[in-house]
């Protein structure tokens, strides 16, 4: 059955990533959180795409749903904050 | 008529459109239903492709989009993007301003 961290492994190697936490224990859907540089300017749109584009194959086949949020390192350190 | 040019048909005859699977009344997939509750929500009115119908759809949506999965919106010709997206975009109030109120 595929882990969580089977899937962050693949994202890391992919998507240079300030933070990177996959959830989800039956194998087929997941909840990924995924704070990266590379999402800077870009819509959410674009941020999604690339996080699947990261994933390559994995999600044609083995991954039925990713549920992904995504944000840059300054949204991040804003909800860090807030969340103190 | 080749898929992405059935896809570029179907996308431009119908201002928005949900690719999904199953329909409104019995979508066959939790990410379908919620992407259509949120819709219900809007208030607007919208028109669904079942991709399970057409795997052919099903294929070529996702290579048309660039997206992995289904459902999928479409906003005037425009991809707004999953279930994830039509979630945030209803919360922060944006959906409801891109899509027509009937």
């Amino acid at each position: 059955m595929l882990q969580p961290d089977e899937i962050e492994e693949i994202i890391k190697e992919n998507l240079d990533c300030v933070f990177l936490k996959i959830n989800g224990d039956d194998g087929t859907h997941f909840d990924a959180t995924i704070v990266s540089k590379s999402f800077i300017n870009q819509s959410t749109l674009q941020q999604h795409q690339i996080v699947y584009k990261s994933l390559g194959d994995m999600m044609k086949q083995e991954i039925h749903a990713l549920s992904i949020k995504t944000y840059t390192p300054v949204q991040w350190e804003i909800i860090m904050e807030q969340g103190k | 008529m080749t898929t992405s040019e059935k896809i570029k048909e179907l996308i431009s005859a119908n201002d928005v459109l949900l690719f999904m699977k199953g329909d409104r009344k019995f979508p066959q997939c939790g990410f379908s239903s919620s992407a259509c509750q949120i819709l219900d929500a809007t208030g607007g009115s919208y028109e669904t492709v079942d991709v399970l119908q057409d795997p052919d759809i099903r294929e070529g949506v996702k290579v048309f989009s660039n997206w992995p999965t289904v459902p999928q919106l479409y906003v005037k010709g425009e991809f707004v993007g999953g279930a994830d997206i039509m979630r945030e975009m209803y919360e922060s109030g944006e959906l409801s301003k891109i899509i027509p109120q009937t």
